[in-house]
């Protein structure tokens, strides 16, 4: 093993086995999520019977829509309970008493939510959404493949860039709540912000053609609708491989400013207590 | 004597607090206009500290003591002044300073709350980038200092604080660190885990030559642990000396305590005071530098029937109380 990145890997598997612990709590989030779908997709669906020229087919509404359910967890929303209980405690302290890079050391730890926790909640959903619903002749509103083997293949690599970005995210955000004490300012501003701006809401694709350009250009697009757009091909080709830039892009600008923050932070902390 | 191992210089740190004022009213003029108050916690301390010294740092609650602790260990850095463990700067060479050090926390836990007790151990291996055989070695015999074995598979939630305390030093020490601080760390423990913990600092101390610093409410700890105590105050150091050094100074009488073969009435005793007097026994106090023991005790054996003396010391904690007094801090 590589043994400059052993310990980060260490934290990784640790929270990783940890979280897949967590079974109970991803069956019941799995059958609000698959109830949320429905409505969503029935909502979509109504909306789309009076809309004349839209800008994605219901088709391609309905495949962001199950794949925004099953990718859920993996958006930066709230804070890391255990975090949030460490700075609460203090026992936050005791990161900076390991000789690791801290943000490292809090990245590999995001990761690891930021892949356990989703992989127990996307299976099972793409599953139902993919393969249950056509088996129940609801193909209609079922989860269809990829636009193409190339579509797949990028699709594959944007993840890969989601759960980067959404560790980023996570990291920037625990570095906010070290500063102010508390999650629930974060919790509270970037719940609404990431649902929304991530696409989870309504798809990206569908609000306002004066508003495109910006939503593409700010990091949230980035943990969900890049690759929603390429699953479902209305990212190709080189759209595609700019979209993904744009990923790879801002999880380094991110990355920069977590880790510039982070440095603020720790020179400047306070123990309470004396 | 070796070279100072910890040298600690001027050491200062003021923390800036955000002061709420009361009602409504005060909370909406604190939007627009913070009134701040600089808290000084640490106002220049210094001291030297050789290689394989233990020291207990002790004073009241907001004295100071953690906050030099945290120094040390690289967690905060200080306003001014300067310090050097084993020649790193803990704040500036963090790293290379905290791979060298133990530390424990006794009101937090290093231990990962759902996860044995094991995975912990072996996550803080692998931290620490501890080779497998070293970590064999080093482990087995924690176990056995610290009777581990049947803890080892136990989640970490499931523990009693005494268990989960000699896990805590267990982790603390898995890299074999040369120095170890300890804040706290028999804090809510009952009698025989604090026994536990103190032997165990005892034996890394005097016989594998580990640096100790140690804070504790418990006198006792430091009776048993300490050679060198430092006591702090007000974020300065008061006092910094041996144990003994610190009762003469601070509160050097003893007492005698007396028991009559028959009910006595209270009198005057020459060169001593009476603290207590109950018909068959009775506790005086007297200073040994103007009143010799076997001079009162002559005295009192002579002057009545008695069966028997005991001579003591006030207890330590009395002694410190009598410090905080005399240094006028609010203990």
């Amino acid at each position: 093993m590589n043994t400059a990145l052993r310990p980060y890997q260490a934290v990784f598997r640790a929270r990783f086995s940890l979280l897949m612990q967590y079974r109970a709590a991803a069956l019941a989030g799995f059958g609000t999520q698959c109830w949320w779908g429905a409505i969503k997709i029935m909502v979509l669906a109504a909306f789309f019977r009076g809309a004349g020229a839209t800008p994605m087919t219901l088709r391609q509404a309905i495949d962001y829509i199950w794949l925004a359910q099953a990718l859920l967890t993996l958006l930066p929303w709230s804070v890391d309970p255990d975090v949030a209980r460490m700075v609460r405690s203090g026992d936050v302290g005791y990161d900076r008493l390991r000789p690791l890079d801290t943000y490292g050391f809090w990245y590999a730890r995001a990761v690891a939510r930021r892949t356990a926790t989703p992989l127990l909640r996307a299976i099972p959903m793409v599953l139902t959404a993919g393969l249950l619903l056509p088996l129940l002749g609801l193909s209609e509103w079922a989860l269809s493949p990829p636009a193409g083997w190339n579509a797949a293949l990028l699709f594959a690599v944007s993840l890969v860039l989601v759960v980067a970005l959404a560790a980023a995210v996570s990291t920037l955000m625990e570095i906010i709540t070290v500063a102010a004490l508390s999650e629930r300012g974060v919790n509270m501003i970037m719940g609404g912000v990431v649902i929304v701006f991530s696409g989870n809401l309504i798809p990206l694709p569908l609000l306002p053609d004066w508003l495109q350009p910006f939503l593409q250009l700010q990091p949230f697009a980035g943990l969900l609708d890049t690759p929603l757009r390429i699953y479902s091909g209305l990212f190709s080709g080189s759209d595609a491989v700019i979209a993904l830039g744009r990923q790879a892009l801002w999880v380094m600008v991110l990355a920069a400013i977590g880790r510039a923050a982070m440095a603020r932070v720790m020179a400047r902390l306070q123990a309470q207590g004396g | 004597m070796t070279a100072s191992n910890i040298v600690v210089d001027g050491l200062t740190k003021s923390f800036h607090v955000a002061e709420r004022r009361a009602g409504a009213l005060g909370a909406t003029v604190g939007l627009f206009r913070r009134r701040r108050r600089t808290i000084e916690a640490l106002k220049g301390i210094s001291f030297r500290l050789a290689d394989g010294e233990l020291l207990g740092l002790i004073g009241p609650n907001g004295a100071g003591k953690s906050t030099t602790i945290k120094i040390l260990c690289g967690i905060l850095e200080p306003s001014a002044g300067h310090c050097e463990v084993g020649g790193l700067v803990p704040w500036r060479e963090r790293i290379r300073h905290v791979a060298r050090i133990g530390a424990v926390f006794g009101q937090r836990t290093q231990l990962w709350w759902d996860l044995p007790v094991i995975e912990s151990f072996e996550l803080l291996r692998d931290i620490y980038r501890v080779p497998q055989a070293r970590y064999r070695t080093t482990m087995d015999a924690l176990i056995s200092m610290l009777d581990l074995q049947r803890l080892l598979d136990t989640p970490v939630r499931q523990l009693s604080l005494g268990q989960r305390m000699r896990c805590e030093i267990a982790a603390a020490m898995l890299h074999e660190p040369r120095v170890l601080f300890l804040d706290e760390p028999t804090i809510g423990l009952d009698a025989v885990a604090k026994l536990a913990v103190r032997d165990f600092v005892k034996t890394l101390n005097r016989e594998r030559g580990v640096t100790v610093i140690l804070t504790t409410h418990d006198m006792h700890d430091v009776e048993a642990l300490a050679e060198r105590v430092i006591v702090i105050g007000n974020g300065s150091i008061l006092a910094d000396g041996s144990l003994s050094a610190l009762r003469r100074g601070a509160l050097a009488e003893r007492r005698l305590l007396v028991f009559f073969a028959n009910d006595i009435a209270p009198t005057e005793i020459p060169g001593a005071s009476v603290r207590r007097w109950e018909g068959r026994s009775a506790e005086l106090s007297f200073d040994p530098r103007v009143t010799s023991a076997h001079g009162l005790i002559a005295h009192v054996t002579s002057r009545f029937d008695v069966e028997d003396v005991h001579l003591d010391e006030p207890p330590i904690e009395e002694v410190i109380a009598r410090f905080y007094a005399l240094h006028a801090i609010d203990a």
